[in-house]
């Protein structure tokens, strides 16, 4: 199986840099922005992670939260959601795009229906943070058949017997969470360790992508540079929050932010 | 979906931690696995250990101060007339309320575990207050999370968790209650699961907290059946359990004891809180049949809109204003073994009036829902029924609200 997601850490590779990918939540501050959003950075960006708001996150910190209560408030629905992916995709049909979001969302959408939506819309890979192994193998089947990428969450506490099984069961892209923390937290590790825990899943597996998330700003971001791909989530939902907060342009200052990151990976 | 007999209810769940198949679970962020496996393995050794057995029974009886009463309400009885109205005075325990059996339990696992900091929610603020005690008791320390609202109309227990030592934390999130409070303290979990304990204060959350409230819990029962047989020589013919649900953790451990009698013996009443009548907001998932969904690591009925967004509850009572509820609780119910109702602020508060009018009682709003219904239901039953509410509240730290609401006199 593969798909834009594979091209996209090709691309990267034979530029001998990791992939960027970028986090923001569909629907903040509006549906319009949040595609110009997407639309401005996509030229910047190798994968596009588009988060889908919950009112309950347990793992994510306060600038996500945020910005999920924003888009929230801000009238977004699951249906929206799709409609955002699927113009995104008229604009630059080969960016890869991911949604992110909690189980609750799927299931009450129904599996199967969420997935032909995600299908139909341009939906490449899906991170469902609430539905670990081995509680996820029926839907990452089902994602599998549809070559839709499901992507396994590893964190510093999955033990080594735990690991070998994930990887064994994931697709090709594989998330890393770089420490123990909520999304958004003060990177509280150094980037040796992190590195040193990314080294043993890559040792499990070599051709899995491996991406790192959780604590990636710009000031962090040039320390992981030899990950395959490096997520940056909260930073950029902070830029959102500021932007509005000065009356400047989200577009603007995101795009300013996302042109920064990948400076520093080049 | 069906009950077994002769096994805890808490251990019928399958391999994946699921009820009936469809409740309960571990929706749970990757990093929360193993410390979630870890708490099982420990769990699950220790509630087979004798000397564990005998540690928790030394603190429940000493500390805890076993058995609470179990009363006969006479006037009230003769004022309702029908079945014999009786009362389980839980809260009588050390605190004032069922919520320290829980606190203690996660206190004696985070001893077990090596762990110094205990973290915990809490919505009327007694499972806060409880697991300060707790931890006072047991040398941890300890932070609550609140929400801002639950701060500001349950201050007396507020003010216990600071004396006690504890760390209050207000959540300002979405409603600023006890939602809030609990997804706050999972993701300061999630963040510092390395060094710090959880307890989650009902029978809600991934799998292991569900079993380990249960299990902590059902020293009420274990009393109340002890009591009975004193009292009745057996366990009566006829025998009606009433509890009020928010969680659903007294209901379960008041219930538990008696879940292999037949329901025409013992019935189990779950009174919801129905919210203000002028309201179409309220917790009572069960009752107004809520869809099945994920919440805190959990499937339950859970009161929410198409899209899967959790929705804002409203009740007088900070403890049961909960849009969730325990998958034990939906898997009684889906399997007919309890009995779910509502009862609105006004009928708590209607039932407040009339209990502590005629007895020595001074229910919190909490089970003054479960009262509320055992007072209109008993009319109508026979002398030979005895009816029992548990009173697993005290009204103390709702003087503020039973002030405005009632006036001062029903303080």
């Amino acid at each position: 199986m593969s798909n834009l997601i594979s091209y996209a850490f090709k691309k990267a590779k034979s530029e001998k840099r990791p992939a960027l990918l970028t986090y923001t939540v569909a629907g903040d501050s509006s549906k319009k922005q949040s595609l110009e959003i997407l639309k401005s950075i996509s030229k910047k960006v190798d994968i596009l992670e588009i988060g889908v708001p919950h009112n309950t996150p347990v793992a994510d910190g306060s600038q996500i939260q945020t910005s999920s209560y924003r888009a929230i408030k801000n009238g977004i629905k699951v249906n929206d959601i799709f409609k955002i992916v699927k113009d995104f995709k008229k604009f630059d049909k080969y960016k890869p795009v991911i949604l992110m979001g909690y189980y609750n969302m799927i299931f009450q959408y129904g599996e199967n229906e969420f997935l032909r939506k995600c299908k139909i819309s341009g939906v490449n890979g899906l991170i469902v943070v609430d539905l670990p192994w081995p509680e996820n193998k029926k839907f990452a089947s089902k994602c599998k058949k549809r070559s839709i990428f499901f992507i396994q969450l590893l964190s510093p506490t999955t033990t080594k017997n735990r690991l070998k099984k994930i990887i064994k069961d994931s697709h090709e892209m594989i998330y890393f969470i770089s420490m123990l923390s909520t999304t958004g937290g003060k990177l509280k590790v150094s980037s040796k360790e992190i590195l040193s825990n990314y080294d043993k899943i890559k040792k499990i597996n070599s051709k899995k992508n491996v991406v790192i998330g959780f604590g990636i700003t710009e000031k962090t971001i040039k320390s992981l540079k030899k990950a395959d791909g490096l997520v940056v989530g909260s930073a950029i939902c902070r830029e959102i929050t500021n932007s509005l907060k000065k009356r400047q342009n989200p577009v603007t200052n995101v795009y300013n932010v996302v042109n920064r990151l990948k400076n520093k990976i080049k | 979906m069906k009950l077994k007999k002769g096994i805890p209810v808490i251990d019928q769940g399958d391999k994946l931690g699921f009820w009936g198949g469809k409740f309960g679970g571990n929706f749970v962020p990757e990093t929360l696995k193993k410390p979630i496996e870890d708490l099982e393995t420990l769990f699950n050794k220790l509630k087979k250990d004798r000397n564990f057995i005998n540690e928790r029974d030394k603190y429940f009886k000493n500390w805890v101060g076993s058995p609470t009463r179990f009363i006969k309400l006479k006037n009230l009885t003769e004022y309702v007339g029908g079945a014999q109205i009786w009362s389980k005075v839980v809260s009588d325990a050390n605190g004032g309320a069922h919520k320290i059996y829980n606190a203690t339990v996660h206190c004696l696992l985070a001893k077990r575990s090596g762990k110094k900091v205990i973290c915990g929610d809490t919505g009327a603020g007694y499972a806060g207050k409880m697991l300060s005690m707790a931890a006072k008791k047991f040398g941890l320390k300890c932070k609550i999370f609140m929400g801002a609202k639950d701060i500001q109309r349950q201050q007396p227990n507020v003010r216990a968790m600071k004396k006690n030592g504890a760390e209050v934390i207000p959540v300002y999130s979405g409603s600023q209650t006890l939602v809030d409070a609990v997804s706050e303290c999972m993701r300061y979990w999630v963040a510092n699961c390395d060094k710090v304990a959880m307890c989650v204060g009902s029978t809600v959350g991934p799998a292991v907290f569900v079993r380990i409230c249960g299990w902590s819990t059902s020293q009420i029962s274990r009393e109340l059946k002890t009591q009975l047989v004193d009292e009745f020589g057996s366990v009566p013919k006829k025998l009606k359990l009433y509890n009020c649900v928010g969680g659903g953790s007294s209901s379960f451990g008041f219930w538990n004891e008696f879940m292999d009698y037949d329901k025409k013996q013992c019935e189990f009443i779950g009174v919801e809180a129905g919210g203000p009548v002028k309201s179409k907001k309220h917790a009572a998932p069960l009752t107004y049949g809520s869809k099945i969904g994920i919440l805190h690591g959990a499937a339950q009925y859970v009161n929410q809109n198409t899209d899967g967004q959790i929705e804002e509850t409203e009740s007088i009572s900070a403890g049961l204003d909960y849009p969730g509820i325990s998958p034990l609780h939906c898997f009684l119910k889906d399997t007919k073994r309890a009995r779910y109702t509502a009862a609105s602020d006004e009928e708590a508060l209607r039932a407040y009036k009339l209990v502590t009018k005629f007895e020595k009682l001074k229910p919190s709003l909490e089970p003054s829902h479960a009262f509320s219904v055992a007072i209109a239901e008993a009319k109508r039953f026979s002398e030979d029924t005895i009816v029992v509410v548990n009173s697993c509240g005290d009204a103390y730290k709702d003087r503020a609200i039973i002030e405005r609401r009632l006036g001062k006199k029903y303080v």
